[in-house]
């Protein structure tokens, strides 16, 4: 090997890393919208896209192998590029070219300080190991408003400008209670590190269900341990942090029931009602990688991250341990595959929601935000503040 | 860190300032400024002061200048890019400009200080946690202060606000 290839080594572990969590983000991307499609088919009781598949015609064989459309994301995105690229001659066009990819770029951003695995080979599954992941994650997320509020400005439309302010306007509302329900999980774990954050959980306990590290022993004596009054009593604000988290993720990303910024019977589209092909498809999916990035702080920060309890019973005792890349590198890849199992679930969950629940009106939207959440947080943040006065780690 | 990201930073910082007085659309100005705070909060971070940098993007470009744009957009400001500049105004900005930077200049390279090597910081600085420490035990009283007022300026936001409504 030369030797000035030598200084910049280091650098090639983080390449492969930042290649592959970007193509993995973006292939759950486009399976996202397939997914959404399926499930609201399933809702609907339709049938959803189920005929892109292999196009064996092509090939000299009598029929397509559908495969239940799971390339539909594939001709999707080559619809997308092919379309005619439009530019209104009203809008303004610097910031109108600008819009969409400040929309995808922070939404992508975020996920670098996301721990997706526990360790492989030695080295630590998350992009950027930074101290104060948790901030950069809320730092980024905040910059993330700029794409939607210029679309809607540039564009030069009421429609668009209407629902750019409202989609501005519920970002920087929701943001608020959003970082304020995390509070009591910093206050608890004294952490900002999120790799520290879900190693924290993996011992003691995930931050949702704090008896993942339980262990029962029953010769030769009694003994239960990893549930102790400490954790029951905390269980409260944590779950409360969970619902108000969660809640927000759902506003944050404009997801339904909050999608008023694009309610289509008032504002067509919303911000994103006068791009056309690629652009529109950028706004799509950012907001796709936002809520997956979304799902992927729910996890790191409630759901254990990449920890998964395993049950091993040993000398008497049924306990819930932790494994990880140290122990051999087929933890290592269970730990990114629970990480990615439970991320997914959670997409999925969001649709379910997106396709359940009817639309919120502007009004009850900002109440909730600014009368119910950010009150419930602070006296949350009370809550756990005073829990720790009596029962100090 | 290289020099080479830091001259880059730097300048796209000083670039970006200049562009915030000299575009005419309010918009562009506001945006100009977004840039250079991230300009500035790439410096803090290269200075290994992570939780500055984080922070500056959190509340400067996060907060406080997506409140500025959503105010500028609302109101629609037409007059300001129609506005000629006059020689005047010109020539007096740059005046002044230009004597506060050589001011600078001369008292920073009069400083020996300034020509000294940074010592090496030991790893990697906790710089939360020392903030923390810092403002709940040495400045606990000027920070209890400063969130008074800050309570004080809320409820007088609400207070005025509220009355304009009647």
């Amino acid at each position: 090997m030369p030797d000035f290839i030598q200084p910049w080594l280091f650098l090639l572990p983080i390449i492969i890393k930042v290649v592959v969590v970007f193509a993995v983000v973006m292939g759950l991307v486009a399976y996202a919208s397939l997914a959404e499609r399926k499930v609201s088919a399933f809702i609907q009781d339709r049938v959803g896209p189920n005929r892109v598949g292999l196009p064996l015609t092509l090939l000299g064989f009598k029929k397509d192998l559908a495969i239940g459309g799971l390339f539909q994301p594939l001709a999707d995105g080559l619809k997308f590029l092919l379309k005619e690229d439009l530019t209104p001659g009203h809008v303004k066009p610097f910031y109108y070219w600008l819009a969409p990819a400040l929309t995808v770029v922070p939404a992508l951003l975020t996920i670098a300080a996301v721990p997706f695995g526990s360790t492989l080979f030695g080295y630590k599954m998350v992009v950027a190991d930074i101290n104060v992941g948790f901030l950069f994650v809320f730092a980024i997320a905040s910059v993330g408003v700029y794409g939607i509020v210029m679309a809607g400005w540039s564009s030069n439309s009421k429609y668009s400008f209407l629902g750019g302010v409202r989609s501005s306007a519920q970002m920087i509302s929701y943001e608020l209670s959003m970082g304020l329900s995390l509070v009591p999980l910093l206050l608890v774990m004294g952490e900002l590190n999120l790799g520290k954050i879900v190693e924290y959980q993996a011992w003691h306990g995930w931050t949702l269900l704090p008896f993942t590290d339980l262990r029962i022993q029953w010769s030769p004596h009694w003994e239960i341990s990893g549930l102790n009054w400490r954790e029951i009593l905390l269980w409260i604000p944590m779950l409360i942090s969970f619902v108000i988290f969660t809640t927000a993720v759902f506003a944050e990303t404009n997801r339904a029931p909050f999608d008023l910024p694009e309610s289509e019977t008032e504002l067509v589209g919303g911000y994103h009602t006068e791009y056309s092909s690629m652009k529109f498809a950028c706004f799509f999916m950012g907001e796709y990688a936002a809520m997956i990035t979304g799902c992927a702080l729910i996890t790191t920060l409630f759901l254990g991250g990449w920890h998964l309890p395993i049950p091993i019973i040993h000398d008497g005792a049924f306990s819930l341990q932790t494994r990880t890349g140290d122990h051999g590198t087929l933890w290592g890849i269970l730990n990114i595959l629970t990480f990615l199992g439970k991320v997914i679930f959670l997409v999925i969950f969001f649709m379910f929601v997106r396709w359940t629940l009817p639309r919120f009106r502007y009004d009850q939207l900002m109440r909730l935000g600014w009368v119910w959440f950010f009150e419930i947080a602070l006296a949350n943040i009370v809550l756990v503040a005073v829990l720790l006065a009596f029962f100090p780690k | 860190m290289s020099p080479a990201l830091f001259w880059f930073f730097s300048l796209m910082m000083i670039a970006f300032a200049i562009l915030v007085v000299v575009k005419r659309n309010p918009v562009a100005s506001a945006l100009s400024l977004v840039v250079s705070f991230i300009g500035l909060a790439a410096l803090f971070v290269s200075l290994d002061a992570y939780f500055i940098g984080t922070i500056q993007i959190l509340v400067y470009a996060g907060a406080v200048m997506v409140l500025f744009l959503f105010i500028i957009m609302l109101l629609d400001l037409k007059a300001e890019e129609k506005r000629v500049v006059t020689a005047a105004p010109l020539i007096g900005g740059i005046v002044v400009g230009f004597t506060f930077l050589t001011l600078l200049i001369r008292v920073l390279a009069g400083n020996a200080n300034g020509k000294l090597p940074m010592p090496a910081l030991p790893g990697p600085v906790d710089d939360v946690k020392r903030v923390g420490e810092l403002l709940f035990s040495q400045y606990n009283l000027p920070l209890q202060i400063i969130g008074t007022l800050l309570l004080v300026a809320t409820v007088g936001v609400v207070v005025l606000s509220k009355r304009e409504l009647k």
